[in-house]
């Protein structure tokens, strides 16, 4: 009999699973679960970007396209980079097309992390940036970014966790769970710390379209003097509600981007060529499927933090992605007692704060990728429950 | 705000006046001036539920009838299509573009209901020179809403 203790890397064997695994299992088993769990768009992809990808199909392009991804989908890529956040990538060199998101971090991890280096994580955030720098022989060192500074992060926080180790900072924004967002004030104050080291910036932009409250998403390969120590990731599945397409890219100086490609070469040859044609169809002519979504999500957003007031549940207006990230300090629960028995006294499915970081000890995610009726009935069964405790 | 608040109500007349004002960022006030405005312009002319009739085993059929009407001088297909407005059998009346002139839907009890309806009352007009009648044999979305089949949530419960 083998002994796979033995025979698995250490590194991976040693990454803790998802802290909320017994949620997923539990339920799973229950009947009647009305969850404001999840994290994808309840949209269908916009009809002419799934006809796009079919059109592809019947037309026999089926084969791998170039590593880089196809040509036209980058210059469209660079088109809408410039004309939404400001920032120039010349298509073949600059550009990126990856597995989602997903991919474009993890390969930029490993092109820029060395073992034994520094990545600064913000938290509450995103559950897989840890593991991802630690797979890359990284050490992460965890920012508790803090409610009252609207957990964004700030230049205090970032001079204090820098070393002489410090290689990588992640800036996950707008924010996974916590919906915060940085602006152009916040972002400078962050680049006046950068700008004389050799810090490489990953900014994790999935939820830039999911901007609410007047406040555009401003990318901080944007601020002076940071365009040439950023890497830029973004992608198709929350704008374009596309998660199951696999698609996002990488942006970033070409002497970085040579590298990640390298990676993704060897990794993954090329992104889903279905999806790439899909993606060129997305940023063509989607504008307006796009801020439909977002008027509905603003609606749904405002429902949801009022509802969450209204049942004594504080609950900061966030200002990106698609969550609201409540504090149920007044029940005097922690958060995994709290999203237990609202679990198994009303059926209601949200996510312990603490599953994103230390920091997210007192509050619960509640996802407002839901129908307002959904979202309605889940919090008035949340507002039942805060009262029998 | 006239043109979200009208889009919810389209997408359901049954929000609240709370939910509205959550949804919009407004106050109730507010939504509630809003909507008596549009009710008194006319723009606003009924709030009806979406019923599936057939799931309720009630006599239930309805029929599309297209008119070949000879318009009179000065009024053109005014006077037909008011007088036909008229019948509580008639559910909705439209001028159209195209072979025929009039587009009215009919509903009633039976099948024989429907078409008595359309020979008595509808044929017998004088300007009115045709009719034909098409019955709906299964209805799948009315008024922007799916009647069939269910939509699934197949995202699962939880994702990080």
């Amino acid at each position: 009999m083998i002994d796979y203790s033995k025979v698995l890397n250490p590194t991976v064997t040693e990454i803790k699973p998802s802290g909320i695994r017994k949620f997923f299992d539990i339920a799973a088993t229950m009947d009647d679960v009305i969850s404001l769990g999840v994290g994808e768009p309840d949209f269908q992809t916009p009809w002419s970007i799934r006809k796009a990808g079919i059109d592809s199909l019947q037309s026999g392009r089926t084969k791998y396209t170039s590593n880089g991804g196809i040509i036209e989908l980058r210059r469209e890529v660079s088109r809408y980079l410039n004309r939404k956040y400001n920032i120039e990538y010349e298509p073949e060199k600059e550009i990126l097309i990856t597995v989602g998101g997903s991919e474009a971090i993890d390969a930029c991890v490993r092109a820029v992390v060395s073992a034994g280096d520094e990545v600064i994580i913000p938290q509450p955030s995103y559950v897989c940036y840890e593991p991802i720098t630690a797979l890359a022989g990284g050490v992460p060192v965890i920012i508790e970014t803090k409610a009252e500074d609207g957990f964004k992060l700030t230049a205090e926080q970032l001079r204090a966790a820098i070393t002489p180790k410090t290689k990588l900072l992640i800036l996950p924004y707008p924010c996974n769970p916590t919906g915060a967002i940085m602006e152009k004030e916040d972002l400078e104050k962050i680049a006046e710390v950068l700008r004389d080291t050799n810090i490489i910036v990953l900014s994790d932009e999935i939820y830039s379209e999911l901007t609410f409250g007047g406040k555009p998403h401003v990318s901080i390969a944007s601020v002076d003097g940071m365009w040439e120590r950023t890497v830029t990731v973004n992608g198709f599945s929350k704008s374009f509600s596309m998660t199951g397409w696999r698609l996002g890219f990488a942006c970033g100086p070409r002497d970085i981007m040579s590298q990640i490609t390298k990676i993704h070469q060897f990794a993954i040859m090329c992104a889903p060529t279905t999806s790439q044609f899909a993606a060129i169809e997305a940023l063509k002519n989607c504008d307006e499927d796009v801020k439909n979504m977002m008027e509905e999500y603003n609606q749904r957003r405002r429902l949801m933090v009022s509802g969450f007031n209204k049942i004594g549940l504080v609950c900061r207006e966030p200002k990106g992605a698609f969550y609201a990230f409540p504090s149920i300090e007044s029940t005097g629960m922690s958060s995994e007692e709290f999203c237990e028995k609202l679990l198994y006294t009303k059926n209601v499915a949200v996510v312990p704060g603490t599953a994103f970081g230390k920091g997210g000890e007192g509050f619960i995610r509640a996802s407002y990728c839901y129908s307002v009726e959904h979202i309605r009935e889940a919090i008035r069964r949340i507002g039942e429950f805060v009262k029998e405790i | 705000m006239k043109n979200e608040l009208l889009k919810l109500l389209s997408r359901n007349a049954r929000y609240t006046v709370e939910e509205l004002a959550d949804m919009m960022g407004k106050s109730e006030e507010d939504v509630k001036n809003e909507m008596k405005a549009l009710e008194k312009e006319g723009i606003i002319r009924g709030y009806k539920a979406v019923i599936d009739w057939e799931k309720l085993d009630a006599a239930y059929v309805s029929a599309i009838v297209e008119l070949n009407v000879v318009p009179k001088a000065d009024l053109g297909f005014e006077e037909v299509a008011r007088r036909i407005m008229a019948f509580h059998e008639v559910e909705s009346v439209y001028l159209m573009s195209g072979v025929y002139d009039l587009n009215v839907v009919v509903k009633g009890k039976t099948l024989q209901d429907v078409a008595r309806f359309v020979a008595r009352e509808l044929a017998t007009i004088d300007s009115v020179t045709s009719t034909t009648t098409h019955f709906v044999m299964r209805r799948y979305k009315e008024m922007d809403v799916e009647l069939c089949p269910e939509k699934i949530d197949d995202r699962g419960q939880f994702w990080l």
